[in-house]
């Protein structure tokens, strides 16, 4: 009887306690996963990809509870190790991190099926790499404290590493070069992350991005020259990691030799720096007021001002020019990754709530459309003979019997998707990014730049297709045996492509309902003050029970 | 004092861009070393450089930085070291590889026009 009335007065205990960490489930769950997936992996057991699949489908539906929760517009902060905020590390859950949340468990979901029909056996340890990689990233969008994000950032790095060198001897000379490129780039990034961090400890004794956001405003004048020294070289370390224009070598190599369900994995990688720099200039570096432009007010701010979109719209038209020039399926598909994040990183630079409104919906699609098109690039490859014998290069080849049809009609549709063309949501992107634009000083550049952009991928996507199925597969003989194509039927490749594309679908569909939340995260973002008492006033959980206490009581304890 | 240590630290940092710029892959490890300990040393003077100061409070002293050095910057360059003696060893391990499959030591990893005694700056 005592036993039943004490269950069922804990339940609601363990439940409410529950509710509470949610925010800490998607760091904590692939960092599990991935730790038991070494062992597995080590063993070789046939549970490894069930595992792999069931972590990262629970993230997913974690993910979506998450964004459901952050709808009501708080930003839940959440005390690692319960210490009060500026003293221990704090995650925040707000709009913006939720949306990214989300969008890195959907295109995980979809490279993981993918890699699953025969990828991951490729290398070693692709399902615990892959679950840190997720780990990573998701501790990237959700902490609230600037060393915790350089411990994330070097977490997904690591982990992208090891992925990236992931395969079997095709094309191993390739990765090892990009690897090579992109391992010590990265690392001196990092060194500069450590530089400008430690630099802002100095002048303001404190880490927590909120605290950081409270202190700055408040400097005497000479430290407010080294702490813009310190926005300048975060923004450098960033745009590093989002492939802005000067930074952006390393990414077609990169992209382009890894492994198709990496490749479609990186490609939230970008979206990380894009995250970062949005974050930092307008919670940190920000005015606080949902209608100024930055550069407005505060006196720190607006330093990266003019050269944020410059430097945008420069690789807007570098990543156009990339993708006419492109000579290899892989390397067109890196150079519109690169595009999209200048085109996001032109909506992030003009700082108005609806430019950066446009650019959350323009990011969610132009995810999406990249990590379809590396998988579909894979497919397309397959059914050419395999990359080893060229097939990777734009040049009409044959393809296996019976596959160029619905590889053209998925080719065209993601063509539509990541150029920006009616009737697919990337179009809805671009235009509400030039309406938004129209109301600032830079609406003539990035209305012809965006368009003249927008033209460019669209010319060499119709050229890349036509070359690839019009004069390539569909003048292959019926019956005809093309050398190295592997065209097993494989169900989960396929269903990966059908899930992307559906996610692709349902973006253009839902496109009211997705704005609407882009608005709303947009416009939380500028109020930066509801960030910023979220975190401050967030208290440490008293415990529920007094062990010291306790302890003193039996005089165990002083 | 000061002045030494923002020196050593120049130096380091200079070191290590200048070989972190040659197109061998030992040079570019060792560059990434050197400029990985000028950042370490950076964040330790971040934390103000004090002289016979412990990062603890000690009993009968009140707790401000008057009387004790600032804790956190050693507690993050030790995160620092661990994290960039893994990644050096990741590189490492990667450049050692690369060398194997290619059988140089360029970082485009093509011996075409890197001979071993390559001395023109990389392109």
């Amino acid at each position: 009887m005592s036993m039943a009335i004490s269950v069922s007065s804990s339940a609601p205990d363990v439940l409410g306690l529950m509710a509470g960490h949610g925010t800490v489930v998607p760091i904590v769950l692939p960092l599990v996963a991935g730790a038991l997936l070494v062992l597995l992996e080590q063993a070789r057991s046939r549970w490894v990809q069930p595992l792999s699949v069931l972590a990262t489908l629970l993230l997913l539906v974690t993910t979506v509870g998450l964004f459901a929760q952050s709808l009501d517009g708080q930003v839940r902060a959440y005390l690692l190790g319960n210490w009060q905020a500026p003293f221990g590390i704090a995650l925040a859950l707000d709009r913006l991190a939720a949306l990214m949340l989300l969008l890195t468990s959907v295109v995980a979901v979809a490279s993981l099926l993918y890699a699953c029909a025969g990828d991951d056996r490729r290398g070693q340890h692709f399902h615990s790499l892959f679950q840190i990689q997720l780990m990573g990233l998701n501790g990237a969008f959700l902490t609230g404290d600037l060393f915790n994000l350089f411990v994330f950032f070097e977490v997904l790095l690591a982990a992208s590493y090891g992925l990236l060198l992931h395969g079997d001897a095709d094309g191993r000379r390739q990765r090892l070069k990009a690897s090579m490129h992109y391992v010590v780039f990265n690392l001196t990034g990092s060194a500069l992350f450590l530089i400008a961090v430690s630099l802002l400890y100095a002048v303001t004794g404190t880490l927590n991005m909120a605290d950081l956001a409270v202190k700055i405003p408040q400097l005497a004048a000479e430290n407010q020259r080294l702490a813009q020294a310190a926005s300048l070289l975060l923004l450098v370390v960033f745009a590093v990691k989002a492939a802005l224009l000067p930074l952006y070598f390393w990414l077609p190599d990169t992209y382009a030799s890894a492994t198709a369900p990496v490749a479609a994995l990186f490609a939230i990688l970008t979206k990380v720096g894009v995250y970062c720099i949005a974050r930092t200039t307008t919670l940190i570096f920000g005015t606080g007021s949902a209608d100024s432009l930055p550069g407005v007010g505060g006196a720190t701010v607006g330093i990266a001002d003019p050269a944020l979109p410059v430097l945008a719209l420069a690789t807007v038209v570098l990543a156009a020019i990339g993708v006419l020039a492109a000579p290899r399926l892989r390397a067109l598909v890196a150079y519109l990754v690169v595009g999209s994040a200048g085109t996001l990183l032109v909506a992030i630079g003009l700082g108005t709530a609806g430019t950066i409104t446009a650019g959350l919906f323009y990011l969610v699609n132009s995810t999406l459309a990249a990590a379809f098109l590396f998988l579909l690039a894979d497919r397309i490859l397959a059914a050419r003979g395999g990359s080893a014998k060229g097939a990777d290069l734009l040049r009409p080849l044959p393809m296996s019997p019976g596959t160029w049809a619905p590889l053209a009609l998925a080719f065209m549709a993601a063509a539509v998707a990541a150029a920006g063309v009616p009737p697919l949501a990337g179009f809805l992107g671009k235009a509400m990014l030039l309406q938004a634009a129209g109301t600032t000083p830079w609406a003539a550049w990035v209305v012809t730049l965006v368009l003249g952009s927008s033209l460019a991928l669209m010319v060499a996507l119709a050229r890349a297709g036509a070359t690839l199925f019009w004069e390539g597969g569909s003048t292959t003989p019926a019956g005809a045996v093309v050398p190295g194509a592997t065209t097993p039927h494989k169900p989960l490749q396929t269903l990966a492509l059908v899930m992307l594309g559906a996610a692709l679908l349902g973006v253009t569909l839902s496109a009211g309902p997705l704005t609407a939340a882009a608005r709303a995260a947009a416009e939380q973002m500028l109020q930066r003050q509801v960030y910023i008492d979220a975190v401050l006033s967030a208290r440490p959980v008293p415990p529920a029970h007094d062990v010291r206490r306790e302890m003193r009581e039996r005089g165990e304890s002083k | 004092m000061l002045l030494l240590l923002a020196i050593f630290i120049g130096t380091l940092a200079g070191c290590g861009t200048w070989l972190l710029l040659r197109p061998r892959s030992f040079d570019v490890v060792l560059g990434l070393t050197l400029l990985s300990y000028a950042v370490n040393l950076f964040i330790f003077a971040m934390g103000r450089v004090r002289v016979d100061a412990v990062p603890l409070v000690q009993a009968g002293t009140t707790a401000t930085l008057a009387n004790t050095t600032d804790p956190l910057p050693q507690a993050l360059v030790l995160t620092a070291i661990v994290i960039g003696f893994a990644m050096t060893a990741v590189l490492l391990a990667i450049a050692l590889v690369a060398r194997a499959e290619t059988g140089n030591d360029h970082v485009d990893g093509d011996a075409g026009h890197a001979a071993p005694e390559c001395k023109e700056p990389m392109a």
